[in-house]
């Protein structure tokens, strides 16, 4: 699904390495942990899969099912099968939850030669997708994310993946700002998504929200790079232990 | 001195072969509103209330020349609502493309052939809210306008007619030099949505007294036409009685020069206020809304909320007060300027201002300028949304207060088509 390899990417207006020759794979299906201590680039990576700017890739490449992503507008990257799931989504005054989940949908179904949902379809399938996750009319009348409170905001990136359906999804520390019920919540909507042709990747800090999404890959990331790669136990391994028996053991 | 005899010859220069002659009520109208002009003069570059915008090409003897505009066919603003249509061809009334003047609820009249009718209501309208409005400011190109207007509609309503009156300003002539005056009362409580659109002329100046008895509902929206060459300068004069609701929105694309001024006089208690803006320039593009809103009465609400789009060295200006008279107590009032520069060249001047002599009272006033919020685009971006549309949504999305201000939803879809349209012809 997801082909990362040797990826080194710096800060486009300073000369700050954040990535140093990053080797990632994710297979159809799988569930994936990025793990590491703060600073390690583990956003930086999720920043530069989507295509936002202000960094620059020096070397390396990233495949989503063997189409090269650095090289693709954000848009593209989108409408190829790859979400982010924000660590801090953004609010937009003045554009409805309802108008940019839809606008989206369609650029998307316009992208790949599809036609467009039509309104009924839609609201159908909105009401839905909301329903399971808890969101109310009133959230989704609201304007993208305006007023909302953390777990809301990260509900609604949710929706989205759960609207989008995309085939890449990235998780970008969603289980900062959760509290124990929106967690559950948040990972239920994420579980329901899981099938086999469907991969993500879970940035975290914690194992706890391991315990709800449970990954198939866990992999600690320091300095830029992936530093060992092992199974779930590993997540448990860092949250009893820390990150420094595992950095003192690889450097 | 020379700057006083300036403005003078400026006001002898326009007023040359055009004395107000006659008997009746209009004429007498038009002689004092030439009283109230000569120790005026015209406005010029220095004075305070143009030093934003120069007023040298509406105060000209002549109008400067403008090229036509062609809308290659594209169906006009407002076409598609049933509406009463009165038409204006360069600023002359069309009594061909209008439908007939009459519909329950209404009274319209031609101010040509009203100004001489003895006893007509408008006799106590016409010129008498301009005539407040020129102090604490002077305002003398609307008393040049009660001075020289030829042709304009004069409507009293008295119940709520079953669909709105729209004004449609074409233009034919690359020279037109258009003076409309329009009065409108509003009976206790009578209801009127007034539409305008349309260029008007070369040169366009453009008078609207509107007069809200208690309980009165008016709602006016206008587009100035996207015309590139035009230039105006329009003034509403609004008295608003008791509990009576004015609501004005204003869509300016294009166009060389407008000066949009309002003057609202909020008299009776518990009476509503809402002037707003949304516009749009690209290029030579000078656009100002000058709004002045005065509460004389209490618990009354008030609204300014102007939005403007620049691009390319387009320039937009904001001056806007609220008065809050003594006694005055329990106002809100409310005032947003803002632009979104979609590039280094363009430029916002904004003047707000606030004056309060009650003190149990809420007012609030902001003005920013900005660009376009590069991670919202981003979000829309990952999202799927293509860039120039992720754009046009985030515009759309500035403008949105100011559009809140249409209540009628048919209208503000046709606002929005035509914001759309707009942004799709100026990609950037």
């Amino acid at each position: 699904m997801l082909e990362i390899k040797n990826l080194h990417v710096k800060l486009a207006e300073e000369d700050k390495v954040i990535l140093r020759g990053l080797d990632l794979t994710i297979g159809a299906g799988e569930v994936h942990a990025i793990m590491g201590p703060n600073g390690s680039g583990k956003s930086t990576l999720s920043y530069v899969l989507s295509g936002r700017d202000g960094y620059e890739v020096t070397a390396g490449s990233a495949k989503l099912l063997g189409e090269e992503l650095l090289e693709m507008e954000p848009e593209a990257r989108a409408a190829a099968g790859l979400f982010l799931a924000f660590q801090y989504p953004v609010e937009i005054p003045g554009v409805g939850n309802m108008t940019f989940l839809r606008t989206a949908l369609n650029a998307q179904r316009k992208a790949r030669g599809e036609d467009e949902i039509s309104a009924g379809d839609f609201l159908k399938l909105v009401r839905e997708k909301a329903k399971t996750l808890k969101i109310d009319a009133d959230m989704l009348k609201r304007p993208v994310n305006v007023g909302f409170s953390g777990g809301e905001k990260k509900r609604n990136e949710i929706l989205q993946m759960a609207m989008l359906e995309p085939k890449m999804c990235i998780l970008d520390e969603t289980d900062s700002g959760l509290d124990v019920d929106a967690m559950k919540l948040v990972s239920d909507g994420v579980n329901a998504l899981r099938d086999a042709g469907r991969s993500f990747l879970v940035i975290t800090h914690y194992q706890r929200l391991l315990d709800h999404i449970k990954p198939d890959v866990v992999h600690i990331m320091a300095a830029g790079r992936i530093i060992k790669t092992g199974g779930p136990d590993l997540a448990l391994e860092v949250e009893n232990n820390g990150y420094a028996d595992i950095l003192a053991e690889v450097l | 001195m020379a700057v006083l005899q300036a403005k003078a010859d400026a006001l002898a220069a326009r007023l040359v072969g055009q004395e107000p002659a006659g008997q009746g009520w209009l004429a007498e109208a038009r002689r004092a509103a030439l009283a109230r002009l000569a120790p005026m003069g015209l406005p010029g570059k220095r004075d305070e209330y143009w030093r934003y915008t120069n007023p040298t090409d509406l105060t000209a003897p002549e109008a400067p020349r403008a090229a036509l505009f062609d809308s290659k066919g594209e169906p006009r603003p407002f076409s598609a609502l049933d509406r009463l249509k009165i038409v204006f061809v360069d600023g002359q009334f069309d009594a061909s493309q209008s439908d007939d003047l009459a519909l329950e609820g209404l009274e319209i009249s031609r101010l040509s052939e009203a100004g001489a009718q003895a006893g007509h209501w408008a006799a106590n309208l016409y010129g008498v809210l301009e005539a407040r409005g020129q102090s604490p400011v002077e305002r003398p190109l609307a008393a040049l306008n009660t001075a020289q207007a030829k042709d304009g509609v004069l409507i009293r309503v008295t119940g709520r007619p079953s669909k709105p009156v729209s004004l449609i300003y074409l233009r034919k002539s690359e020279s037109s030099d258009a003076t409309l005056h329009h009065c409108i009362r509003v009976e206790t409580g009578a209801e009127l949505t007034l539409l305008e659109n349309g260029p008007a002329a070369a040169r366009l100046s453009k008078v609207m007294e509107v007069d809200l008895a208690e309980g009165a509902r008016f709602h006016h929206i206008r587009t100035q036409g996207r015309d590139h060459e035009r230039r105006a300068v329009s003034h509403i004069f609004a008295r608003i009685g008791a509990r009576a609701l004015f609501k004005s929105f204003t869509l300016t694309a294009n166009g060389r020069l407008t000066r949009n001024e309002a003057f609202l006089e909020i008299l009776g208690d518990d009476a509503v206020a809402h002037i707003a803006g949304a516009s749009m320039g690209d290029g030579d593009f000078h656009h100002d809304d000058t709004v002045f809103v005065t509460h004389a009465a209490e618990r009354s609400e008030s609204r300014q909320v102007f939005k403007k789009v620049l691009k390319n060295g387009a320039v937009g200006v904001f001056q806007g007060k609220i008065l809050v008279k003594s006694g005055a107590q329990k106002t809100d009032g409310y005032q947003i300027s803002q632009s979104l520069l979609l590039d280094d060249d363009s430029q916002f001047l904004a003047k707000p201002e606030l004056e309060i002599y009650a003190d149990d009272v809420k007012c609030s006033h902001g003005s920013t300028s900005g660009a376009i919020d590069e991670t919202a685009l981003y979000y829309l971006r990952s999202r799927g949304v293509p860039l120039k549309q992720a754009q046009s949504l985030l515009v759309l999305a500035f403008l949105a207060e100011a559009i809140a201000e249409i209540e009628d939803e048919a209208i503000v879809d046709d606002i929005r088509d035509r914001l759309e349209a707009w942004l799709h012809r100026h990609e950037h």
